[in-house]
């Protein structure tokens, strides 16, 4: 990781994000570097999710920077597109547009954003499917395909973006659990490779042989940041082993 | 009471003859008023105050009202206003036809924008936010997510409003139009036999309705087709 010293990909600076009166970010201070595997665990309702809808301005923040590769994120229209082109997004609930085959829906942005042309377009969709394993199924639609499938049809359509980083909201939350494994292989594949990547996630196995570093947050603060192997043997806050302790007790 | 077959069989294809003013009420004040539809609807969603107001109140207005009144008032009651008459719309005010399909497009404009709008408030929010993550813009969401499943959610809704729009041009018959309706009442006016003759008008509109029924089913099963499982 030698870029380490360089600028960070990610930077947020005091960070406040309100829903009406209720405070979802509080303070949030995070840098993330080129390569890094980042993953954000913790209760629900700790702002985990709403953390990162802030990075490509799903949500808009309050107060703070949120500075992406050099852009900081303001209300310019054309920002946010600049901030979009390089942050690929994969939701729980997979999004893949519903009317649209599995290779059109590799295909559309492509075409519509990066103003690729259909053949070059269906090409980068092809390979990217490849590489999730599942080039058969380009051409049906979604509903016929399984969650994992669905999942991994979704991971394929961010990377054709060829994005700088990869924002993950809970990617096998809404998997049955043999199909679970499916997925979080393509997503360690991905990190190997040294994608960028932030993952809020519940998969501890996952974080703990991937990650670079672990964040937890509770109550809309990040409450602590460490190395995997110290999180989990170590965690310095109370509410990190009180949340270790519940959801790894069985 | 006597029910006679032959003035049936007799009065039929009289009011088949009007079949050409009903089909011709009905699709041109149906596509009229399609397009007004779209335009209140983007009125509705544009998200600017004043247009969405603008649009709300014409669609109080319109829905509040009976279509009657609404036909009686453009017929009989436009014209007493000079700068009507000196208009470059008076030629089509002037004849029935043009009060009746201009009364009924902005009838079923009202309706049928808020028919769309609850296909546009119908898609999935999840999937517009994915447009926005790969970077599309709110016209390319408009265009390639909402407008295509919106459409579907709506069309059952809309054929609805359709075959109501078919029913309402039978109004028209009471400005003097010979349509379906109007050459019916004609022929009871000739032969005092309502009975015979009004129910095979009603059978008439009932075979229309079946068919754009059936129409409307060909275009729901065709739009639906990435939902069924087994393709």
């Amino acid at each position: 990781m030698t870029e380490n010293n360089t600028r960070p990909l990610i930077e947020m600076v005091k960070v406040d994000k309100y829903f009406g009166s209720f405070q979802a970010l509080k303070n949030i201070d995070l840098e993330v570097h080129k390569g890094e595997r980042i993953v954000i665990c913790g209760p629900s309702g700790s702002g985990k999710s709403t953390l990162i809808r802030c990075i490509n301005r799903l949500e808009k923040h309050n107060d703070g920077q949120i500075i992406i590769d050099g852009i900081e994120l303001t209300d310019k229209v054309g920002d946010i597109d600049a901030v979009r082109r390089e942050v690929g997004m994969v939701f729980q609930n997979f999004n893949l547009f519903p009317h649209m085959t599995i290779v059109k829906n590799l295909m559309i942005a492509q075409q519509l954003v990066r103003k690729t042309s259909k053949d070059e377009a269906r090409k980068m969709a092809m390979r990217y499917l490849e590489r999730v394993k599942i080039p058969e199924q380009a051409d049906k639609y979604p509903i016929a395909l399984s969650g994992g499938q669905q999942q991994r049809v979704a991971i394929a359509r961010a990377l054709c973006m060829e994005p700088e980083i990869i924002l993950f909201d809970e990617p096998t939350s809404a998997l049955d659990p043999e199909m679970i494994n499916e997925v979080l292989d393509v997503m360690v594949d991905l990190a190997k490779e040294g994608m960028t990547m932030i993952c809020v996630t519940h998969e501890m196995g996952f974080a703990r042989s991937v990650a670079d570093r672990i964040i937890f947050m509770d109550e809309g603060e990040i409450v602590e940041q460490a190395r995997p192997a110290e999180f989990f043997d170590n965690p310095k806050s109370k509410r990190t082993r009180a949340f270790l302790d519940q959801i790894l007790s069985h | 009471m006597s029910f006679d077959l032959n003035l049936i069989l007799d009065s039929l294809p009289r009011m088949l003859a009007g079949l050409g003013v009903t089909l011709q009420l009905l699709l041109v004040s149906g596509l009229l008023g399609l397009i007004l539809a779209i335009l209140l609807l983007l009125m509705r969603i544009s998200g600017k105050f004043y247009l969405d107001w603008v649009a709300q109140v014409y669609i109080y207005i319109f829905r509040g009202t009976p279509i009657l009144v609404q036909i009686f008032i453009i017929y009989y009651g436009l014209p007493q206003f000079e700068a009507v008459r000196d208009s470059i719309f008076w030629h089509i005010l002037r004849e029935p036809t043009g009060c009746a399909i201009l009364a009924l497009t902005l009838n079923t404009g009202a309706y049928v924008s808020e028919i769309l709008r609850g296909g546009v408030l119908g898609v999935d929010k999840g999937l517009l936010e994915a447009g926005s993550a790969l970077g599309m813009s709110a016209r390319q969401k408009f265009i390639y997510i909402t407008t295509p499943l919106a459409t579907r959610i709506a069309l059952p809704a809309y054929s609805n409003d359709v075959i109501s729009l078919l029913k309402s041009t039978a109004l028209a018959s009471t400005i003097t139009i010979t349509d379906m309706t109007g050459i019916a009442r004609t022929i009871v006016a000739d032969t005092y036999a309502p009975y015979e003759v009004f129910i095979s008008l009603a059978i008439i509109y009932m075979i229309f309705t079946f068919g754009i029924q059936k129409l409307f089913g060909l275009f729901e099963r065709y739009l639906g087709r990435y939902a069924r499982r087994e393709e």
